[in-house]
């Protein structure tokens, strides 16, 4: 199944015209994010995500790539995650996020149907109809409807991420998947400001049967703003005690060239533990690193 | 100390000068976000349980617990006395304490004690102990037929169902998990 999946992946693709590519694993400069901490090696560091390579690849004119690497994130264990996993990023240019998210419910439609399971499966109890549209929900709506604290509130308190987890996400295992979207911009991390609302970020976030799937922006191509993002982090990370990485010159350099458009990671092992039906990562991995 | 990262299932530790033992573990880490560790904890003393959500930065006190192995002496007022089987040291126990074990408790029994401090928590038993029966009724001629079971007291008072062919007298084992008689013992 897990290997069905990813060569249906490659095929949507490949018949879109998009190239796949392969960057390195190893790079000298993760990007300073504040919660993702990368695996030192030899001096350099093993890559959290493919996406700084493949924004220069964008910048440098190819206009539509994915790739579906190896990706790792010290001390990251537990259900849904494991420091070696696998990630499905794609990048498109001339396209926002709204876009990004036609293309999302495309791809996970044609999976199933590649996987002759129609157009709905059922994940732990629940069945989820993958038809487009999917239930487009704003992060501040979501806050509304299901939080004990405004989102205002919870920003100021610091525990955005708590009221995530405690209260929000179990509510996102609805009967079709859900995009949440529109994040406040301290949390836009790579993702360019909206035009009607620079309150928020043009970023979204996939959950399928409750399980978070996939982190989608439009791209910020402002290299003095992703400048001044990155101090910040930086600054947190210090303040923490964090491992410092140096900063990714190239990468802030090849945003002046960037076209604009959208990216996505999406999670390939939550992908294969949604269309088994495991509730955990550990039934999608050969080995674990428990069993090494 | 421990840090967020070394919590899991079972993990003991103390929070506000309680024991606390880690009933359920999770780890979650929501997009672009912090690593969290959603734990629910159960208080050793009280048994209260409750949920928590701790921080990567968070650092826990390891709970301060010992266990020690201990030989049963004698029962003195409604008190039982143990011995430490390394220091020879003696303590005493209420009845609260040693709850259901008194059950079990013959001279000489050595058992695992698990102490808070000074506070025991919790006494672990020998899966089986063999007990005398010291009141039972006669085995009346064709009860065996229906394959009932009838009561006979212990040597501790505890009263146990056995088959009716165990006699006054006789030695029976019971298993402590479970409190049932598991056979007869020939000495």
């Amino acid at each position: 199944m897990r290997a069905g999946i990813i060569q249906v992946i490659r095929d949507f693709f490949i018949e879109r015209d998009y190239l796949e590519v392969e960057t390195p694993l190893r790079i000298p400069a993760p990007a300073p994010e504040s919660h993702i901490d990368a695996i030192p090696s030899d001096g350099w560091f093993l890559h959290t995500s493919p996406e700084l390579c493949m924004k220069r690849l964008l910048a440098a004119g190819y206009s539509k790539i994915f790739q579906i690497s190896k990706c790792f994130r010290d001390r990251e264990r537990g259900s849904l995650h494991l420091p070696e996993f696998t990630l499905l990023e794609w990048y498109r240019a001339g396209i926002d996020y709204r876009e990004m998210m036609n293309e999302c419910e495309e791809l996970i439609v044609f999976i199933a149907r590649s996987l002759d399971r129609g157009d709905t499966i059922s994940y732990q109890g629940t069945t989820i109809d993958l038809k487009k549209p999917w239930i487009r929900l704003s992060v501040k709506d979501a806050f509304d409807r299901y939080a004990p604290l405004s989102l205002e509130k919870t920003l100021e308190n610091k525990c955005f991420d708590e009221i995530m987890v405690d209260h929000i996400e179990f509510h996102l295992a609805q009967d079709k998947p859900v995009f949440l979207y529109d994040y406040p911009i301290s949390l836009a991390s790579l993702s360019r400001p909206k035009k009607s609302d620079p309150s928020v970020a043009e970023r979204f976030e996939i959950y399928m049967g409750g399980l978070e799937l996939a982190n989608a922006f439009s791209e910020l191509t402002d290299g003095e703003e992703q400048r001044a993002r990155f101090s910040k982090e930086r600054e947190y990370r210090r303040q923490q005690g964090k491992e410092m990485y140096p900063s990714p010159e190239h990468f802030l350099d090849a945003l002046h060239t960037m076209p604009d458009s959208a990216g996505i990671a999406l999670g390939v092992d939550r992908l294969v533990m949604i269309f088994t039906d495991k509730d955990t990562i550990d039934d999608v991995v050969s080995f674990t690193p428990e069993e090494l | 100390m421990y840090s967020a990262s070394d919590l899991k299932k079972n993990l003991k530790i103390q929070i506000d000068g309680d024991p606390y033992v880690i009933t359920e573990f999770q780890f979650v880490k929501p997009g672009k976000g912090q690593a969290l560790y959603r734990c629910k904890l159960k208080n050793m003393v009280t048994g209260s349980q409750f949920e928590r959500t701790f921080r990567s930065v968070d650092s826990f006190e390891p709970a301060d617990l010992q266990e020690k192995r201990m030989q049963y002496l004698y029962p003195e007022g409604n008190k039982y006395c143990f011995m430490d089987l390394e220091t020879y040291e003696q303590v005493y126990l209420t009845e609260d304490q040693i709850g259901d074990t008194k059950n079990y408790m013959i001279d000489n029994l050595e058992v695992d004690i698990l102490f808070f401090g000074e506070k025991p928590l919790d006494i672990t038993l020998p899966n089986f102990i063999d007990l005398t029966v010291t009141m039972a009724e006669p085995w009346a001629k064709g009860d065996s037929a229906t394959g009932d079971n009838k009561p006979v007291t212990v040597e501790t008072g505890y009263k146990v169902l056995v088959p009716p062919f165990v006699n006054e007298g006789e030695k029976i084992r019971i298993d402590t998990r479970t409190g049932a008689y598991v056979t007869r013992v020939k000495e």
